[in-house]
């Protein structure tokens, strides 16, 4: 799970990383009352969606008075904001945080993430900040210093002056950055994040460090154990039809193709995908029922799928280990009363039960269903079947 | 001969009088698995599925001699239950528990590295010798005796690898699911030279996914240590970078673990690689010159 800068911010704050101080406003009035508290002559106006590059896009507003705060928020609240994270659409921006100015004296960059070769977090510094830091990374990676801290012994002294001492900083600097990047180490434990960024992180004119950005992202395995941080989502930053299908255990991504997927395991539905691809059709969707599925579920999956308009064919590829073929069966069933299921499914029924399930949906006999032997066969049949070709 | 476990392998079960607990333990016994007894704490002294229950795990190591331990624990408890196989001196734990927070596995696989204690998963189908001994939620009946070695980061292709192997008329050795979580037991880089050394394995299949680097440190470590055929399939060669896909592992960022990358890689290391997973069985014909 992700959230927004300011919340990532107010996180920051309760473990001392220094943040510039800000408010957030869902209104242009607001967001200049809110100015006005701050006080200052400078304000920054920022979009609140999760995604990078809300700059370049054009959600970050430098104003110079409170007129400008107001019509700056005006601007971005609203806007379908594009940047090369949001793809093409964009995201609706409902959210500006507006944040008192700050004395920028160098631009730097500090993440925290976890390096699963070495199997502990590793932080990440580099002198290029405000970057996109996939291309220093790529470019100049000499430029980004990485340092692992094992969890069992924590933060210590010479893991801050690795990484002071590889940004260059003098002495008199290095133990507030020190002190910094501690405090960032223990957001990262103490919260189950998945990853924590900051981009830019400032050195300012009187040499403190302050995070003028914030991002971060949370294991979602661990939230059971940080209700303070569930309660931060936000539902209409996700796509409505995954968080529907989360509800009934399905795991749904939709992608542009024709041919809707429906399989078991993440790693069958991926590599349905790839076959489906390999024989030239497209697909219109990543669905793994789980393991639990049933016909509820099932017919659920139908119908997210032909939510989609482009989905011209289905392939459903189950290969039953802990979830048996025959509930899959009829699943269908149940689906094709409940759901209109106005394109041809394939469907490829393995493991588990598998002759009792060919004999339900034998028995059933439904038009537009059509058995397949195997995986190859099935993703011909639905390749053929979404180029609108007759398919036995 | 097969590797890690075979017929005579002793195994209890943490998390054995729960409901999945039960129901795998009692498929893994109708296998032939020697399951000798199980833990679920203030359960001790009870009988189930015609087996002695223990409060801890020691107590049931020094009852029944076990040396592998297959957990079915709540996620919240993996680390413990974990941790606790691992003072009791279990060989090798086997966890198929699903959704275990990574920074729970990060301290519990260091602790069991440093009992020198073996992990596969979490998040896994677990391990199968075939028709001997069957540890985890896989339908046994898939995996017919032979000669391939078999390595997978998810659940289900293990059982499309092992069915079309199966229909080629080849068999498995072992199987073993290692999971697609971002911190994991057992990899590929430490069961191939099992495999390489195990003189029933002809030939390997490994099963990838998206995300990570381990497929590209297998294939450094086959081009140096591996002599047997190996036929590989990368899955997510289609999946869109920055969306996560269903496994936490199996997220694409920063231009890094793409199948692209990794197929590369293994082919540069001479290994037979698929483009799609309906292709394994008869690659596996191929690199043994049966067809």
């Amino acid at each position: 799970m992700n959230i927004h800068e300011y919340q990532a911010k107010q996180i920051f704050a309760k473990y001392g990383v220094p943040t510039p101080r800000g408010i957030i406003a869902n209104t242009p009035s607001q967001a200049m009352t809110n100015a006005q508290e701050l006080g200052g002559k400078v304000w920054v106006v920022k979009a609140q969606i999760h995604a990078g590059g809300r700059g370049l896009g054009g959600g970050v507003k430098l104003a110079k008075s409170l007129e400008e705060v107001k019509q700056f928020a005006s601007e971005i609240l609203g806007m379908q904001l594009v940047t090369h994270q949001t793809g093409p659409e964009g995201k609706l921006v409902q959210k500006v945080y507006i944040e008192e100015g700050a004395d920028i004296k160098d631009e730097l960059y500090l993440g925290i993430v976890l390096d699963r070769a070495r199997e502990m977090p590793v932080i990440m510094a580099s002198t290029e900040g405000g970057m996109a830091i996939e291309d220093v990374a790529h470019n100049t990676p000499e430029k980004i210093i990485k340092v692992a801290v094992d969890p069992a012994v924590g933060f210590q002294g010479f893991h801050g002056r690795e990484l002071a001492f590889g940004l260059g900083l003098p002495k008199e600097e290095q133990g507030k950055f020190i002190k910094f990047a501690a405090a960032l180490y223990k957001v990262y434990m103490e919260n189950d994040a998945e990853m924590i960024e900051i981009n830019p992180l400032v050195k300012t004119g009187s040499g403190d460090f302050i995070a003028l950005d914030g991002k971060m992202g949370f294991d979602d395995s661990a939230l059971g154990r940080h209700p303070d941080i569930e309660d931060m989502r936000d539902i209409s930053e996700e796509d409505a039809d995954e968080r529907e299908a989360s509800r009934y255990g399905l795991s749904y991504i939709s992608l542009d193709g024709e041919i809707g997927c429906m399989v078991n395991g993440a790693g069958l539905a991926m590599g349905t995908m790839d076959t489906i691809n390999y024989m030239g059709g497209t697909p219109a969707n990543f669905l793994d029922v789980g393991g639990s599925a049933n016909a509820e579920t099932v017919a659920k999956g139908f119908e997210i799928i032909l939510k989609n308009p482009n989905v011209k064919a289905i392939f459903v590829n189950i290969f039953g280990g802990i979830v048996r073929c025959d509930r899959i069966a009829n699943g269908i069933l149940e689906a094709t009363k409940l759901v209109d299921v106005h394109v041809p499914v394939i469907v490829r029924l393995d493991g588990t039960n598998a002759p009792e399930a060919a004999e339900i949906l034998r028995n059933a006999n439904i038009p537009n269903v059509i058995a397949a032997t195997d995986l190859a066969d099935g993703a011909a049949k639905a390749v053929a079947a979404a180029k609108g070709e007759k398919v036995i | 001969m097969s590797i890690l476990v075979n017929k005579d392998t002793k195994v209890i079960v943490q998390g054995f009088t729960g409901k999945e607990g039960s129901f795998h333990a009692e498929q893994c016994m109708a296998y032939g698995t020697k399951i000798v007894g199980g833990v679920t704490p203030n359960k001790g002294g009870q009988e189930h599925l015609g087996k002695p229950v223990f409060n801890t795990v020691k107590e049931a190591v020094m009852a029944t001699g076990a040396t592998v331990s297959m957990i079915f624990v709540p996620p919240a408890f993996v680390a413990d239950a974990v941790m606790e196989a691992a003072d009791a001196g279990i060989d090798l734990a086997v966890v198929i528990t699903e959704g275990a927070p990574v920074r729970d596995m990060q301290a519990a696989k260091a602790y069991a590295t440093k009992h020198n204690m073996k992990t596969i998963g979490p998040n896994c189908p677990g391990i199968i010798t075939a028709e001997e001994c069957k540890i985890g939620i896989m339908p046994g009946m898939i995996f017919k005796k032979g000669n391939i070695g078999l390595i997978s980061k998810s659940g289900t292709l293990t059982y499309e690898g092992a069915n079309q192997v199966c229909k080629e008329g080849f068999g498995i050795s072992t199987a073993v699911g290692i999971g697609g979580d971002p911190i994991i037991g057992l990899s590929y880089k430490q069961l191939l030279p099992m495999f390489e050394a195990d003189p029933e394995t002809e030939a390997i299949v490994m099963i990838g996914e998206i995300g990570g680097d381990l497929e590209i440190q297998a294939a450094a470590f086959i081009k140096e240590h591996i002599t047997k055929p190996v036929v590989a399939f990368i899955a997510g060669q289609t999946a869109p970078a920055g969306k996560r896909m269903g496994h936490a592992g199996a997220i694409i960022s920063g231009g890094a673990g793409t199948a692209a990358e990794k197929m590369a890689a293994l082919e540069a290391a001479g290994v037979r690689v698929v483009v799609s997973p309906a292709d394994i069985g008869k690659a596996v014909a191929e690199v043994l010159g049966r067809r």
